[in-house]
C-alpha cells in the first residue's frame, strides 16, 4: 500500500482510560500492524485495570475495509469475554452502508449515534455491573 | 441490393437520386408541406413548413450522394435530427401513436416518386426501376430515423420520470425530538432502497435520530428480495446507533413473509405506525397521556 506506514508506531490508535470506560478513537486509515497493536492494548488495559466498557468512535473514518469489519467484532468478542463490554459509535452513513453491503451486520455489537450516548448506555449498564473497578472507585 | 453495388460507382442511381432530389428541392418541398407531418407541426406559416421540408430534403441528398442510402447513422441526417426530433414530439403530444407518425412519413414518399418518374420519363425502364428502389430505400431510412428519435424521446421521458419518482417518494420525516420516520410508497427495488437508506441514514446523523420507523404501508407487495432490502437498511441503521421500526405490516404481507420463510426476527416490527410511534416514544421516555388523566394524576 502507497500510504503505509514506514515507521511501526505511526498510525498508532491511542486508548484513553475515563474512569471505568476506554476510549479509542479510530482516525483514518487502519494498517494491519496498528490493529494487531489496538487489539492487544485493549485487552491487555480490560483486564488489568478492571475497566467495564469500551468505547470506539469511528466518526473519523471515511473508509472502511472488510478486515476493519473483522476488527470491530474482535475487539467486541474479546472484551465480551473479559467482561466488558463494547460500543461502537458515530459511524458515518457511507461506512454503515458499506459494511452491510459487505455482510458484516456485526450482530454482537453494540453501537450508538455519537461518543456521549455510548457513554450514557454504558453508564447505565457498567454501573449495574459488579465489578471491582467500580466498586473500588465508589 | 442495387443501393449496395452502386456504393463505388460515382453515378449510380443513389447519386443520380442525389441530383433529382437537389435540383427538385424547391418543388419537392412545397408539396412536403401539405403532408400531414409537416403541416400539422408548423402551423405558424407555410413558409415555415417548407423551410422544414427543404431542411429535410437537403439532408436526403447529402445522404444519397455518399451511397449510404440504407445507413440511418449516416452523417447527412445529423443536421437534421434535431428537427425531426421536434417534429415527433409534437406529434406524440397530439396524441400520435408511433404508427401514425410512421405511416404519415411513408406519406412524403408518393410526391418525391412521382417527380421522380416525370423526371425520368425518357430513360430506359431498368434505369428508373434502380432510381425509384434507391428511392424508395432513402425514404424508408428516413422513416427509420424519425421511429430512432421517438423512441430516444420516450425513453429520456421515462428515466426522467423514474428519476423524478426516485426523489419524490423518499421523504424523512420527524415525528419527535430523535425519532424520523420513512413512508414508503410503491415498489421497492434495489435503486429505490439504495436512496431510502442513504437518506435515512443522513437524517439519522442530521437530526439526532436514536429511533428511526421505516413504514411499508404503501408497498404493494413484500417479496425475498424486498424484505432483505429493509434488513439492510435497518442493519445500517443500527450500526451507526439507532433502532429501527418497521411498521405498516399487513396482515395479507405478514403471511406472505411466513410463507417465503423470511426471517425478520432480527427486525423489530409493529402492525401500524401509531403503535410504532407509541413504542418509539416510549422508548425516548416520552408519555403521552389524556389531558383529563394529567389532570388527575396532579392533583
Amino acid at each position: 500500500m502507497s500510504g503505509a506506514p514506514t515507521s511501526p508506531y505511526e498510525g498508532h490508535v491511542p486508548v484513553l482510560r475515563l474512569g471505568g470506560v476506554l476510549l479509542v478513537t479510530l482516525q483514518g486509515d487502519l494498517y494491519d500492524s496498528a490493529a494487531e497493536q489496538l487489539r492487544q492494548d485493549i485487552g491487555r488495559t480490560v483486564s488489568d485495570s478492571a475497566v467495564g466498557g469500551v468505547v470506539i468512535d469511528l466518526s473519523g473514518v471515511e473508509i472502511v475495509d472488510s478486515f476493519m469489519g473483522r476488527v470491530l467484532s474482535d475487539v467486541a468478542a474479546m472484551t465480551r469475554l473479559l467482561a466488558a463490554q463494547t460500543v461502537v459509535c458515530g459511524m458515518r452513513p457511507a461506512v454503515a452502508i458499506t459494511l452491510v453491503e459487505l455482510g458484516l451486520t456485526l450482530p454482537g455489537l453494540r453501537t450508538a449515534l455519537n461518543a456521549e450516548e455510548a457513554m450514557n448506555l454504558l453508564g447505565a449498564t457498567v454501573s449495574a455491573l459488579p465489578r471491582r473497578g467500580r466498586r473500588e472507585s465508589t | 441490393m442495387p443501393e449496395q453495388q452502386t456504393a463505388d460507382d460515382r453515378t449510380g442511381p443513389a447519386q443520380e437520386v442525389a441530383l433529382f432530389l437537389r435540383e427538385r428541392r424547391e418543388q419537392i418541398a412545397q408539396r412536403w408541406a401539405d403532408a400531414a407531418v409537416f403541416r400539422t407541426v408548423f402551423t405558424v406559416s407555410r413558409d415555415e413548413a417548407v423551410e422544414a421540408g427543404r431542411a429535410v430534403v437537403e439532408a436526403l441528398a447529402a445522404v444519397a450522394a455518399t451511397g449510404r442510402v440504407e445507413d440511418s447513422e449516416a452523417d447527412g441526417f445529423t443536421v437534421v435530427r434535431e428537427q425531426l426530433a421536434r417534429t415527433v414530439r409534437s406529434r406524440t403530444r397530439a396524441g400520435a401513436s408511433t404508427g401514425q407518425i410512421s405511416a404519415e412519413t411513408d406519406a412524403l414518399r408518393r410526391p418525391v416518386t412521382e417527380l421522380l418518374l416525370d423526371e425520368l420519363a425518357e430513360a430506359p425502364a431498368d434505369h428508373v426501376g434502380e432510381c425509384t428502389t434507391a428511392l424508395a430505400v432513402l425514404m424508408g431510412t428516413l422513416r427509420l430515423v424519425m421511429l430512432e428519435t421517438s423512441t430516444v424521446a420516450g425513453e429520456e421521458l421515462i428515466n426522467r420520470q423514474r428519476l423524478e419518482l426516485l426523489e419524490i417518494a423518499t421523504p424523512v420525516i420527524k415525528l419527535w425530538e430523535g425519532i424520523v420516520a420513512v413512508p414508503l410508497i410503491g415498489t421497492l427495488d434495489s435503486a429505490r432502497s439504495q436512496v431510502v437508506m442513504e437518506t435515512l441514514l443522513d437524517a439519522v446523523v442530521e437530526q439526532h435520530a436514536r429511533l428511526a420507523i421505516l413504514d411499508i404501508t404503501g408497498v404493494p407487495t413484500v417479496d425475498s428480495l424486498v424484505a432483505q432490502h429493509l434488513m439492510k437498511t435497518v442493519a445500517a441503521a443500527r450500526l451507526m446507533g439507532a433502532e429501527c421500526i418497521v411498521s405498516g405490516i399487513r396482515p395479507a404481507i405478514a403471511q406472505t413473509i411466513v410463507h417465503l420463510g423470511i426471517d425478520l426476527s432480527s427486525v423489530l416490527t409493529r402492525a401500524s405506525l401509531a403503535d410504532a410511534l407509541a413504542y418509539a416514544l416510549q422508548q425516548q421516555g416520552a408519555r403521552i397521556v389524556p389531558r383529563a388523566v394529567a389532570a388527575a394524576e396532579s392533583r
